[in-house]
């Protein structure tokens, strides 16, 4: 009986299914803004380590310390890293009082001794304050988009380092034929959509000053920031990394020591012939 | 129950003796998981993964009540809670990767565990409660994943909670009112986040329990081994302690190597980048797909696009991917071979592995968008799977002639490692 059934209901799934895959569909209309699309260019990042491997590897200070630089001077206009504190800014090799200097450039909103809300100058226990005060205002100040917050960008995104350095370097005034792209949007086949409604925002080289000598390009400012944007979204990295590496180590010694007590436990019944 | 040469607890102290005879904890433990547990001798490497199992369960129940130490289950703050547990909470990241590939972890393990089974036809007579206990805890298990997933509230958790409770509004009359009731709304909010919360916490115990069972029931007939045959004699036994601890030590130290290279050096590869951005009930994803061990039946579900004798594609398809799993419950009434083990049964063997490479390629195709030419791949592949179990098994474990089996595990053990040479003695089958 069940195996009948099981007969009946078998056959009904199989040649509905079967009719499904051999009825007759119409083609998708190619999706162009899929063929156009383009995957992150590849980047070998120190905090990465040997081979890309993300097994080693620290991140770069200098470098950390410039891709905040190019976010404060660049990015900040408009995108915001809200689950950053500035006290986070310690990893980044910033002393004490460089990081006091770095808040008290920012206002959070704060309440008077009348209660009344007013703002004061940020301290380090602060997170960076959002640009805009909610959506609706940024979609009012830019043209109808919201830019996102930076804090999680490089892992809310496939491949996001690599993603975050091929979109700001990967703008294009070539519009192929046959793409329709609004006046208020730019070329950028790393874009989901292709058509980005954020300006090209590293112009050009110069743009910003770097003080430590390093060459200042916009290729070298998109891997600064993509580098920085890492370090937001990850901040325990290099802990973790760490710790990883003293974690498995332990794990192989005590694995070997139980394999030998494997060995000796079973020498009786896998005796050799 | 156990076999008659079952080694017996012994109390040494006076201790052990006061205690044996108020509260027999020690004598439970020695039968169950120590010496007083004949475990047949010829278990192979995969019959480790049931005590990785319990093992990635027990991770994921540790790490997952530290984490509800500092959740907040509110849809304005669930997301930035998590944050904060990665950012500002002592070995917070530590503790959430672990959770969240543990869960990927658990899966893995678990399906290694049924296809173990299925291989030497661990679900056949005298074992068929094992088998359908391992099944219930396997539907928790994805109640519990699915659910724990939304709590993140972040992209895919919530459209991935609008998509999983949308399946159940196919059924006609009562569709809608049951999603309206699992979601305690009319799309997921608040009242959703928190029930889902609440039976998160609740489902790993439910689980467990149910794990006592399985292994219950696992204990009256005892393991059973890669050549299927029962237990004859003492020599085809080893008392699981030391043997089997030792074994399964070094199983679960590879594991826990293996484990470890995901929680440090890729703790999100097995995630969708998707859910670290926050829930927008404005905003649908392109792509919405399930975490990975989903993926199998979440092609099956798409599988279905035609309407079919006046029931509508969706329906369909949720009806099959109900069946995909609850028609496991029958394996053992369709498989009707009178040998257990794949070893011996040529014809299931080669099935066994078409079967493992069409479960793999729907589990590609599930993870697909959409399109051609996974569509069409998904429902060559769905065709095949139910034709698998309810028409090709049956039929084949009929008609199937089986190989020579050994006259004992012992003699097979020997014959393995070419001790006395003995050839398998051809025995018919039972």
């Amino acid at each position: 009986m069940i195996r009948l059934g099981a007969l009946a209901v078998g056959l009904l799934f199989v040649i509905n299914v079967l009719w499904g895959a051999i009825a007759p569909r119409e083609d998708a209309a190619p999706d162009m803004a899929k063929q156009l699309h383009k995957h992150p260019k590849h980047v070998e990042w120190t905090h990465n380590g040997p081979g890309n491997l993300g097994i080693f590897g620290t991140f770069d200070r200098g470098q950390l310390q410039r891709g905040f630089q190019v976010y404060k001077e660049v990015c900040s206009a408009c995108h915001s890293i809200n689950r950053v504190a500035f006290r986070n800014l310690a990893d980044l090799g910033f002393s004490e009082a460089q990081i006091k200097a770095i808040a008290a450039e920012y206002e959070v909103a704060a309440i008077d001794a009348n209660g009344e809300p007013t703002t004061r100058k940020a301290t380090p226990a602060d997170k960076f304050p959002l640009v805009y005060a909610n959506e609706a205002a940024a979609r009012a100040a830019q043209n109808g988009a919201n830019p996102p917050d930076l804090s999680l960008m490089t892992k809310a995104r496939p491949d996001g380092t690599n993603y975050v350095y091929s979109l700001l370097t990967g703008y294009s005034d070539d519009v192929p034929k046959g793409w329709t792209k609004p006046d208020t949007s730019y070329y950028n086949p790393y874009f989901h959509s292709i058509n980005i409604a954020m300006p090209p925002p590293l112009s050009a080289d110069g743009q910003v000053t770097y003080s430590d000598g390093t060459p200042a390009t916009v290729d070298q400012y998109a891997k600064d920031v993509a580098v920085f944007l890492t370090w937001t979204a990850e901040p325990k990295l290099e802990n973790r990394k760490e710790t990883g590496v003293a974690a498995i180590l332990f794990l192989i010694i005590m694995t070997g020591l139980g394999y030998l007590s494997y060995r000796k436990v079973w020498a009786d019944i896998k005796k050799p012939a | 129950m156990s076999f008659p040469w079952a080694k017996q607890y012994q109390p040494t102290s006076a201790v052990g003796k006061w205690m044996d005879e108020r509260l027999p904890l020690p004598r439970f433990i020695f039968g169950a998981l120590g010496p007083g547990y004949p475990t047949p001798k010829n278990l192979n490497a995969f019959y480790n993964f049931g005590v990785l199992a319990g093992v990635a369960l027990v991770i994921q129940i540790i790490t997952g009540v530290v984490l509800a130490m500092h959740f907040a289950a509110d849809t304005r703050v669930a997301f930035d809670s998590v944050e904060h547990i990665m950012r500002d909470v002592n070995g917070g990241w530590m503790i959430r990767y672990m959770h969240a590939v543990g869960a990927s972890f658990f899966f893995g393990v678990v399906y290694i565990h049924i296809f173990r089974g299925l291989y030497y036809g661990s679900y056949k007579p005298p074992r068929e409660m094992i088998w359908m206990l391992g099944l219930v805890i396997f539907l928790l298990m994805m109640a519990t994943a699915f659910m724990g997933y939304v709590l993140v509230w972040g992209q895919m958790s919530f459209w991935g909670a609008q998509v999983i409770t949308g399946l159940f509004s196919a059924f006609p009359v009562v569709g809608t009112h049951i999603q309206t009731l699992l979601l305690g709304g009319y799309s997921p909010d608040n009242a959703t986040l928190n029930r889902f919360f609440s039976l998160h916490y609740l489902l790993p115990f439910v689980i467990f329990g149910v794990i006592v069972l399985h292994v219950w029931a696992l204990h009256i007939p005892g393991s059973n081994n890669p050549t299927g045959l029962d237990v004859k004699t003492e020599a085809d036994t080893v008392p699981f302690h030391p043997y089997y601890t030792a074994k399964d030590f070094v199983g679960l130290g590879i594991y826990l190597i293996v484990f470890s290279a995901f929680v440090f050096f890729m703790p999100n590869s097995l995630g969708e980048p998707d859910n670290y951005i926050p829930a927008n009930p404005l905003s649908t994803p392109a792509h919405i797909v399930p975490e990975w061990y989903f993926w199998p039946f979440y092609a099956i579900l798409r599988a279905f696009t035609t309407d079919f004798l006046g029931v509508p594609a969706k329906l369909w398809g949720v009806l099959a991917m109900f069946a995909s799993i609850l028609l496991l419950f029958l394996l053992p009434w369709l498989d009707q071979s009178p040998v257990r083990s794949n070893n011996y049964r040529p014809v299931s063997r080669i099935l066994f592995w078409v079967f493992v490479a069409v479960g793999l390629l729907l589990g590609v195709c599930g993870g697909k968008p959409a399109e051609e030419p996974w569509v069409r791949l998904s429902q060559i592949l769905t065709a095949y799977y139910f034709a698998h179990f309810l028409i090709i098994l049956p039929i084949v474990s009929k008609l199937e002639k089986t190989k020579p089996l050994p006259g004992s595990i012992s003699e097979a053990v020997l014959a393995k490692y070419g001790k006395g040479g003995a050839a398998p003695v051809a025995q018919p089958a039972e």
